[in-house]
């Protein structure tokens, strides 16, 4: 079997015997990215080089006898919204083309320190705003299951990198569904850590109070070793939490669900939903009760209302963390003639440098956080979140998960909802209550939608801290699935 | 009745420094009045004495000691500048002329 076929796990083993080198496994994913990246262009950035010489120095460690961590030697993209040293990092805006961090994001060190070699930098929604990558200043990405279709998004280029078996990993953010739905129009698996679960030190702001890092594999298990490779407290980021990182790795390996009670989302099915993706989504409810668990109806009320907060916060907190931005100490300058002012050279370097994404929702966040209009619409949307975070108190006081599908359509045709940003905002509706109130919540593929033959996700969603519940759960899904499809989702896809 | 007038959208660019064409000014007029009209349903929940969240989890202020840590170098820290003289970053005038 060609080795990027092979799972995270799979290679670091491979590697760990001596079977194969870093080299070779690097080269590997190498020769594919040349491969199959022209059709799908997910990267921005590779530095075939650089990744050589990582391969390189660690298979010199291990040769020395070096102790080295489970990961090591295993390929991964960054999305191109955590800073690299070594790298560009353009957040796929124009405002930041060129631009060479003087520093590493705490994701990027502390992965970089584990021994991951990263191949290059993906694309992504410019400042992650978009549901479809679509908004990269750069080019569209497109859908390994499907070249006419979107992968998703904000997280795009890293949902079809790992989906298209370009790296078995890689990194992504989400602030309302980023890694979440395009793992789960992608066919893969994508986890939202607990907020503070993840640093957010080093990754470009898009929502300070909603931004996640997280992981993107082609199983559980493997996102897990991702997950707890990254993770953990960092003084760098004050909204770090300062406590063990949930047992995930363990609980991948554990896929028991006897007893586990689950509660499925009353809101989250109906009208805008494809029917495909909800017969897939009641074939996991069936499943999860043959597997021993006791699923029960819980109602959520206030997460109707999740999606039109989240798109008052975000933008607002858009606005203010964007202003950043002003083409004075790092990043595109436009128009400095001599003449023009700083404000005037500021305002030609925004309008030149930001996507029409970008432009509505700094527009709109400064509209929600305008005096005579805050109280109705910032301050409303707070106390929204508030009501969110109480229902899912109430709910997890009844049951461990709950669930519901990840998105309520499969993988949109590129161009189909560009000019219209409320269709695009659908495609969050069922991401973004986990954002509004900081809990983990995990995607896993759980089959192909009737209609289009196209992957459907199932969200699984747990308590803060309560990470590992996640990781059991999918990985219990993910295997009943497995072996009743004879193997994993993505061997459905078409060949690249 | 729009929720927004173009006139405030213009006002909104000038907030966000954002110099924008009046081609630009009408297309996101018409965008923003169906978004804000989107959004204005958070305006339907009551929740008089529902207290506000701005993060998700119960955090306060934290704090290190003050210590002398190594940070950017000069060089590093202008080296994605796009103008730099005598080691600072060369910005256009911030004051008028008059000033």
């Amino acid at each position: 079997m060609s080795l990027t076929r092979k799972s995270a796990a799979e290679l670091a083993a491979l590697m760990a015997s001596g079977e194969v080198s870093a080299v070779e496994v690097t080269q590997a994913h190498l020769d594919r990215v040349a491969e199959v990246d022209p059709k799908i262009n997910a990267f921005l950035h590779v530095d075939a080089e650089a990744a050589l010489e990582q391969a390189r120095a660690i298979d010199a460690r291990r040769a020395a006898g070096e102790e080295l961590g489970p990961l090591a030697g295993v390929p991964i993209a960054h999305k191109d919204v955590f800073t690299t040293i070594d790298m560009p990092t353009t957040a796929g805006s124009r405002i930041l083309e060129g631009w060479r961090p003087p520093y590493d994001a705490t994701v990027t060190r502390r992965l970089r320190e584990a021994g991951l070699v990263i191949l290059g930098k993906t694309n992504l929604d410019e400042f992650a705003m978009g549901s479809s990558t679509e908004n990269s200043a750069y080019f569209p990405t497109r859908n390994p299951w499907d070249l006419s279709r979107v992968p998703g998004g904000s997280s795009g280029g890293s949902s079809a990198a790992v989906a298209g078996y370009v790296t078995p990993l890689s990194t992504g953010t989400d602030t309302g569904g980023s890694i979440r739905q395009p793992a789960a129009v992608t066919g893969i698996v994508g986890m939202k850590p607990t907020y503070g679960g993840s640093s957010r030190y080093g990754l470009i702001a898009f929502a300070s109070s909603l931004d996640t890092p997280g992981p993107f594999a082609r199983n559980v298990l493997d996102a897990a070793l991702l997950h707890e490779a990254f993770s953990g407290h960092d003084p760098l980021d004050s909204t770090s939490i300062d406590a063990p990182v949930p047992p995930v790795v363990e609980a991948a390996r554990h896929p028991d669900v006897a007893g586990l009670r689950v509660g499925v989302v009353k809101e989250f099915a109906g009208e805008g939903y494809q029917q495909g993706v909800l017969n897939r989504f009641h074939d996991s409810v069936e499943l999860l009760e043959s597997l021993g668990a006791k699923v029960v109806e819980v109602s959520c009320p206030s997460f109707t209302t999740a999606l039109p907060a989240y798109y008052l916060i975000a933008p607002s907190e858009c606005s203010s963390n964007l202003a950043r931005f002003d083409a004075m100490r790092y990043g595109l300058r436009v128009g400095d003639d001599g003449t023009r002012s700083a404000e005037e050279v500021m305002a030609l370097t925004r309008a030149a440098g930001f996507g029409p994404e970008v432009k509505r929702r700094i527009m709109l966040g400064t509209y929600a956080l305008s005096s005579g209009y805050y109280d109705a619409y910032y301050g409303q949307a707070q106390k929204v979140r508030t009501l969110i975070a109480r229902d899912f108190e109430a709910a997890f006081q009844q049951v461990d998960v709950l669930i519901s599908p990840t998105t309520p359509t499969t993988a949109f045709p590129i161009g189909e909802r560009a000019d219209d940003p409320m269709a695009m905002y659908l495609a969050d509706l069922c991401t973004i209550p986990a954002n509004l109130a900081g809990n983990a919540a995990i995607s896993v593929p759980c089959g192909l939608a009737d209609e289009d033959g196209l992957p459907v996700g199932l969200q699984i969603m747990a308590p803060v801290l309560g990470d590992d519940r996640c990781y059991r759960v999918g990985a219990a899904v993910e295997k009943a699935f497995e072996s009743r499809w004879n193997g994993p989702l993505l061997k459905e896809a078409p060949a690249l | 009745m729009s929720a927004i007038t173009r006139d405030e959208v213009a006002h909104l660019a000038r907030l966000s420094r954002l110099a924008l064409s009046d081609e630009e000014l009408d297309h996101y007029a018409t965008q923003l009045d169906v978004i804000i009209g989107s959004v204005a349903r958070v305006s339907e929940v009551a929740a008089e004495d529902v207290p506000p969240s701005s993060h998700a989890l119960p955090l306060t202020n934290v704090f290190r000691p003050d210590e002398v840590r190594p940070c950017l170098t000069p060089e590093q820290a202008l080296s994605g500048a796009p103008a730099v003289e005598d080691q600072r970053f060369r910005v256009p005038r911030i004051l008028g002329e008059e000033a």
